[in-house]
């Protein structure tokens, strides 16, 4: 298959997204979901795409996929090895899913269908893109389960997903997903309904999913955690858009935007001694009509009048790969999150829980 | 600290109208600051779900339609120079500006007879609604509080009652109870509260497992208390829309009980009495027909529009699913 | 699963016996089998009254007459109607056997149509067409059925006028003699069942195509469907294996649940056609305050509902590989 093929070189782009824009029209008006993404993924890279609940991370790549609802209003381009997918009918769509790019959802609970067994729905996977018989697609739904670490396999096949731990359906997603060797494989929050223990081991799944694949993987995640030491390269999204992108190394050692910082300071770190986390105070803005400005500025420390009326670009520093949308990017250098977001949330709300509650209290 | 706690406990109710509890929790807070805070949250609720409701334009005008068919009833009834009993000279007139919906071969003035007739069935099936969601809700809640043995008991009953045909039981016994509106609406409540019981149970059961539910017991709040305090007020939403759609419900059953002779019987007169006393008339005298009907029509649809806008306006998030 | 329905069987045999009691002594309290006897004018000789006590069991206490009914009906003995010569149980066999037609033709359009109009209304969401089925499930469900069953008589006999030959039967649920063989036997009753059949269905179909919608709209926002398409699957496939097939399984609850007004609309339908069934039987009985004809009325038909409910408990779970029968 074209991903071992082995004179592609890593600059290869298999998936290239430009200036995505997806807006719901909703009785409040006018939802911004994603506003202006771009990215570009490299063959057999993994990509992380980090934000909060809302920040339009898993609108875009149900964007990707054609699997939004008919009501979203998307423009833009998403490539696809070279073929623009939006303006692909669902019969070429239905080729690109689950052979050229497969998904992986959330929640493992609610993503197989109740009423088959997961060795049919598996085998189903293979089918769908494979003319071969059921038997022989069976069979190759036992492999895929032994390879993503089920034990006894062959009975496993027979069981129905209610029979499953959260941790196993999500194994069984991830072995639908690598079932017919995909190029990218995207995981939409793959470990965030399961319990910590079992975190590391889907993690791992997915690793060996996509090194058995040799696809490239997009890791949606609200979790750094999680994106540091799976992500080649990580993308940052706040409201809708991109906020930083670049290396992981780059994002994670040297933010340009003051909202990557302040992500990373609520994160326990081990290699650093501090006292304290330092939660982002407040709640991510909605999207429903917009004002100008940053939409990060609100919560911003270092917010001024400019963050208010202009919305700043994502813009190259001084490396010219690694992009801060932040008028005071350079400000941001160099500084330890404690440094910006100190003591002043006083009532330390979780970061990603912005609810009314919260916000009525203040 | 309790009063911190207190506030989180009325903001993460759902859907609570207007409830005593909270109302209660304005004069014991202490600081001007908390104070505030429970009015602001008490208030922005009922008026979130009356905004939710008015925004439901086919519910609105619902409303309008089925006021105004109230308003003719009993109102205009009254007015009207005709009365049921009344005999006028026309016989067998089609609808003019004398007889709005014509008469019959008697020479009863057929708006009079529908007038009676709407206040009659509406009289019934608001009872109806009434009766079956006080019998329903309590058994119900019951059920879903104490569960255990007695849980068991109250819902097989339920059970037993909500697979019988219950208009050939209610036929039964309106036979031996008479013809009384009164006596009929008791005796289609008291075979219809087993639809609420159900729903009450459903809701108490997931209610029971809230946080406030826990903290009010720890803090060593009888049953009694909590039952009222918090379970009835909480269930109040889906208590209120049950009761609506009952409205609709009953004035069907109604009809047609009375339709088939054993329901409201002479000398009085309800929609489905009128129904079937003229059946032979469609084709001969239609009015007589057509606008008892029409009438049965127009209040069991704007009353179920107006329970569907009712279960939006409660639970919003209910109607995001559907949607 | 067999022991399941075994014993769910046996549960449902002391309630039925238990609501038989109920009925039997509420309707032995309140109804006077004589009643049309005693109202005879020139009145009949008390010997007479007398000898139609002994004959209806009234001198018997209450509870060795409920004990008698109760061990005669394993015999098979529906016990004394007032019409001194009919055996209760041939003839309220029979005449809901008149009825299970009715009833099983209406659930079955229902159910058919149901699912059709549900699975578009919920696939074409926010459509004209879904607006549309909209509507008329929600003026039907306002619609007493007894005025619609007349309607429909009424259009029936304009078609019949304007075709000049009886197509469609309005009165009864046969003819009573008819000339040509089984082939013409089988027509007749079909003519007799069209009208009844829809007036009966229509009620249902309106109530089970508004679940039926907002079942698959449920499902078609799942995960599960929203994977099912991100294997490739085409879209008219995953409707099929993935949507249709779960979006189903609830509604054989609701139509087993529904069963007791099914009948009763049986009852209102039949009186409209003035069919010789179960509901005509029925109401006779009650209007002669022919206390053990109710009775056994009330009987078949719980058992039968029971039964129905039994079937759909065992049918959900062969559907829903979640359920397990302890």
């Amino acid at each position: 298959m074209s991903t071992t093929d082995p004179t592609a070189t890593t600059a290869d782009p298999v998936l290239e997204v430009a200036d995505l824009n997806v807006q719901f029209p909703t009785d409040d008006g006018l939802v911004q979901a994603v506003r202006g993404v771009n990215y570009t993924l490299r063959r057999g890279e993994v990509l992380g795409i980090v934000g909060e609940s809302g920040s339009g991370k898993s609108v875009t790549s149900l964007a990707v996929m054609g699997l939004l609802p008919g009501t979203a209003r998307i423009s833009g381009s998403v490539r696809f090895q070279g073929r623009e997918l939006l303006e692909s009918d669902d019969k070429e769509l239905s080729k690109v899913r689950g052979r050229g790019i497969s998904m992986v959802f959330q929640d493992p609970m609610t993503s197989l269908n109740p009423v088959y067994t997961i060795g049919d729905q598996i085998a189903e996977a293979i089918m769908a893109h494979h003319d071969i018989r059921k038997d022989a697609a069976r069979k190759q739904a036992v492999e895929l389960l032994d390879l993503v670490r089920i034990p006894h396999p062959e009975q496993r096949a027979n069981a129905y997903p209610h029979e499953l731990s959260g941790g196993m359906r999500q194994r069984v997603v991830i072995a639908i997903a690598m079932a017919n060797r995909p190029d990218v494989i995207i995981a939409d929050e793959p470990t965030t309904a399961l319990d910590v223990t079992v975190q590391a081991q889907i993690l791992e799944a997915l690793r060996t999913a996509q090194q058995e694949t040799g696809a490239a993987m997009i890791l949606i995640t609200h979790d750094l955690g999680v994106i540091a030491g799976q992500a080649d390269r990580v993308l940052v999204m706040y409201a809708g858009k991109v906020v930083e992108a670049g290396t992981a190394d780059e994002v994670f050692y040297t933010p340009r935007m003051p909202y990557t910082l302040g992500l990373l300071g609520s994160l326990p770190r081990l290699d650093v001694k501090t006292d304290r986390l330092t939660p982002i105070a407040g709640s991510p803005p909605s999207v429903v009509n917009m004002p100008p400005g940053c939409p990060f500025s609100p919560r911003c420390p270092l917010a001024q009048d400019i963050c208010e009326t202009e919305e700043p670009a994502l813009e190259p520093g001084p490396n010219p790969d690694h992009l801060g949308a932040c008028h005071f990017s350079y400000r941001v250098e160099g500084h330890e999150p404690g440094d910006l977001f100190s003591e002043q949330a006083d009532d330390a709300t979780p970061l990603p829980a912005g609810t009314n509650e919260g916000e009525a209290r203040r | 600290m309790p009063d911190h706690t207190k506030s989180d406990i009325d903001a993460t109710a759902p859907e609570v109208p207007e409830t005593k509890g909270t109302g209660e929790g304005t004069t014991v807070a202490g600081p001007s600051r908390t104070e505030r805070e429970f009015t602001v949250a008490e208030r922005s609720q009922a008026q979130l779900v009356i905004r939710r409701f008015l925004q439901h334009r086919l519910a609105v005008g619902s409303l309008i339609v089925l006021l105004a068919v109230v308003l003719l009833a009993f109102v205009g009834g009254a007015l009207w120079k005709y009365n049921v009993a009344d005999i006028t000279p026309d016989e067998s007139q089609p609808p003019s500006w004398e007889h709005p919906f014509g008469t019959d071969a008697v020479g009863h003035d057929s708006f009079a007879q529908v007038l009676r007739g709407t206040q009659i069935s509406l009289g019934v099936a608001v009872l109806v609604a009434l009766i079956a969601t006080f019998v329903g809700t309590i058994w119900g809640a019951v059920a879903g509080f104490y569960r255990g043995w007695l849980d068991t008991v109250l819902m097989r009953i339920a059970d037993l009652v909500l697979t019988l045909p219950l208009l050939a039981v209610a036929a039964v016994l309106g036979d031996v109870a008479g013809g009384s509106w009164w006596l009929i609406a008791f005796i289609i409540g008291g075979l219809y509260w087993a639809y609420v019981s159900r729903v009450a149970r459903g809701v108490v059961l997931s209610l029971r497992e809230k946080e406030f539910i826990e903290a009010s017991k720890a803090l060593g709040a009888s049953d009694l208390r909590i039952i009222f305090k918090h379970l009835v007020p909480n269930a109040l939403g889906s208590v209120i829309v049950n009761a609506t759609i009952l409205v609709a419900i009953a004035i069907l059953i109604e009809t047609a009980l009375s339709y088939l002779g054993f329901g409201v019987r002479p000398p009085d007169t309800s929609l489905g009495l009128l129904v079937s006393d003229n059946q032979t008339a469609v084709s001969t005298r239609p009015w007589l027909f057509y606008f008892p009907g029409l009438f049965i029509i127009i209040i069991a649809l704007t009353i179920n529009f107006i329970g569907d806008g009712l279960r939006d306006a409660f639970d919003p998030q209910q109607k995001k699913v559907r949607a | 699963m067999l022991a399941y329905a075994l014993r769910r069987l046996l549960i449902s045999v002391p309630i039925l016996i238990a609501s038989t009691f109920i009925v039997f002594i509420g309707g032995a309290l309140t109804a006077n089998p004589l009643n049309q006897l005693q109202a005879r004018n020139p009145p009949p000789p008390p010997r007479v009254l007398e000898l139609e006590r002994q004959r209806l069991n009234l001198d018997e206490p209450l509870l060795e007459r409920y004990w008698n009914w109760l061990i005669g009906l394993f015999q098979g003995d529906f016990g004394p109607s007032v019409h001194s010569n009919l055996d209760l149980g041939s003839e309220v066999i029979a005449r809901f056997g008149v009825t299970f037609r009715l009833i099983f033709l209406a659930m079955l359009i229902a159910l058919i149509l149901a699912i059709i109009v549900g699975v578009i209304s919920a696939v074409k969401q926010y459509t004209k067409l879904d607006y549309t089925f909209t509507f008329f499930g929600f003026l039907f469900l306002a619609m007493p059925s007894f005025w619609f069953a007349i309607l429909l008589k009424e259009a029936g006999i304009s078609f019949n006028n304007a075709v000049g030959e009886q197509v469609l039967y309005t009165i009864g649920d046969s003819s009573v003699y008819v000339a040509g063989g089984a082939w013409a036997e089988f027509t007749d009753v079909l003519g007799h069942m069209v009208l009844p059949t829809i007036s009966l269905a229509l009620l249902s179909f309106a109530a089970w195509s508004r679940f039926q919608r907002a079942s698959m709209l449920e499902v078609l926002n799942s995960d599960y469907v929203r994977l099912a398409r991100a294997k490739g699957l085409r879209r008219g496939k995953v409707m099929r294996k993935h949507a249709l097939r779960t979006a189903l399984i609830p509604l054989t609850t609701v139509t087993a649940l529904d069963l007791g007004a099914i009948i009763s609309g049986a009852v209102v339908t039949e009186n409209v056609y003035q069919w010789r069934g179960a509901g005509s039987f029925l109401l006779e009985s009650i209007r002669n305050d022919d206390v053990y004809a109710i009775q056994a009325w009330l009987l078949i038909s719980a058992t039968f509902i029971i039964l129905f409910n039994l079937v759909a408990d065992l049918l959900y779970g062969v559907l829903d590989p979640r359920i397990r029968y302890a």
